[in-house]
């Protein structure tokens, strides 16, 4: 039988079930505006460790087995880890899971890579390879500037274009059957480049990727966008989601009203972290935390999510290079 | 006295400024502000046109990076004028040599001191 719809489009014939999710968040995110949605909270940057790598890298294992132990699981019955993050050669996560033993797969998408790992985790759960997957993606501040930018340092002033990168860690557990919210259908995207160099304007770089996966999620399961309660792109910050109803303007869809960005909510204006927030833990602890919630509140029954990548490296921007952006979307329902 | 003070911080802050405004403006960063703010220094002072912001100036000219790139070439040209060609090699190091020095012995205590983390 064959699953796939439209173009880019699969819609799963058992759809797996989201059966436990977990968060932590360094302390800038704790003081943020999602405060009561974290299950944890570091008290700074290090959280005992040596290294903020180490830092990253433990919350991205206690993210991973506290949503095992939530749902009463052991690690044993998760079949795959499917995880992620932005350091190059996947090093926060490889560090991680070295612990966890269990088979593993590592994602990279950049700030999509949770989206990514939820889509090939539904994947391997609706072909039947597996019963239960464990989803985990990690982002760190510090680390993140470290090798994306400038030493931390060296002060330097970051534009007001500029987001803040996340630090903090979610992690989901998907199962065959149970309790919770389904991942119904997967749009695979394309990546898209519309040439913007600037590092540091990553969310309007990322803005045209996110468009057109939307579309073309609409385009193939015939849906408007109002068929969500709501529409949440991973990390776009203000300017980023600004260019994403500008472009369904443009097109005669309006998308206000069911639409918001999760690099939007997270800090609170006098954070003063400019165009809001980005890596991959920014879909991730909203994900894992204020929506996951309110879906099991019931207070949201239709999300579509749509995680958001600039898939540039440190070299590629310093050989000039434009960046080359990705998003992929799930749709979650009750 | 007073009216030294007030020409530093006009001359100093108008420097920062351009500096500020390239950033906002342009897709410079502040590696590249940094580099061209020592050479602008050293181009102005070149052409003879640095050392009457100095004047006029005084710490608020010599300070800024554009300061280190003034104190670079005018160095030179006073040593050329004394020894000759190899004054041209001599003479920059010389005039900067405090500024230098302590860059380094100051570097080097900090990371004695302190283990870099960022």
């Amino acid at each position: 039988m064959n699953k796939k719809k439209g173009l880019q489009t699969v819609v799963f014939s058992s759809p797996p079930v989201i059966t436990s999710t977990a968060n932590v968040v360094g302390p800038m995110e704790g003081e943020g505006a999602l405060t009561e949605f974290y299950d944890r909270i570091l008290k700074d940057n290090l959280d005992g460790n040596m290294s903020w790598e180490k830092c990253e890298s433990s919350m991205m294992e206690w993210a991973l087995r506290t949503a095992i132990a939530k749902e009463n699981s052991q690690l044993a019955d998760i079949d795959y880890v499917l995880a992620g993050d932005l350091l190059n050669q996947l090093m926060s996560t490889h560090f991680a899971i070295r612990n966890i033993g269990r088979p593993f797969l590592g994602m990279y998408g950049a700030c999509s890579t949770l989206v990514q790992s939820m889509m090939m985790g539904s994947v391997l759960l609706d072909g039947g390879f597996a019963g239960k997957v464990a989803v985990a993606v990690s982002s760190h501040h510090d680390t993140a500037e470290r090798q994306y930018r400038f030493p931390t340092e060296l002060g330097v002033q970051r534009p007001m274009v500029s987001q803040w990168t996340v630090t903090g860690s979610g992690a989901v557990v998907i199962s065959e059957s149970g309790q919770g919210p389904r991942i119904t259908a997967a749009t695979t995207g394309k990546i898209v480049d519309m040439g913007i160099k600037d590092p540091n304007a990553m969310g309007p770089a990322m803005a045209p990727a996110a468009a057109d996966t939307l579309w073309h999620h609409l385009e193939d399961t015939g849906r408007q966008p109002t068929y969500y309660d709501m529409i949440f792109t991973g990390d776009l910050g203000s300017v980023g989601k600004a260019l994403v109803i500008q472009l369904f303007k443009e097109k005669g869809v309006d998308l206000a009203s069911v639409y918001e960005d999760c690099g939007c909510m997270i800090f609170r204006q006098e954070q003063d972290a400019h165009a809001g927030a980005s890596g991959c833990a920014s879909s991730a602890v909203v994900f894992t935390g204020y929506i996951y919630r309110m879906m099991m509140r019931q207070k949201l029954r239709k999300v579509l999510l749509i995680g958001t990548g600039s898939l540039h490296s440190t070299t590629s921007y310093q050989q000039k290079e434009s960046i080359p952006c990705i998003a992929h979307a799930v749709a979650i329902e009750n | 006295m007073l009216q030294a003070y007030l020409m530093a911080f006009i001359i100093g802050g108008l420097i920062c400024v351009i500096g500020q405004l390239l950033m906002d403006l342009t897709p410079l960063t502040p590696a590249h502000v940094l580099v061209l703010f020592v050479v602008l220094g050293g181009v102005l002072s070149g052409l003879g046109l640095y050392q009457p912001l100095v004047d006029l100036g005084g710490a608020g000219a010599t300070v800024p990076l554009t300061g280190f790139g003034h104190s670079l070439v005018s160095g030179a040209i006073e040593e050329v004028g004394k020894v000759g060609f190899w004054g041209i090699f001599s003479g920059a190091v010389k005039s900067t040599a405090t500024g230098i020095t302590a860059a380094v012995v100051f570097g080097l205590v900090m990371a004695t001191i302190f283990n870099p983390k960022g």
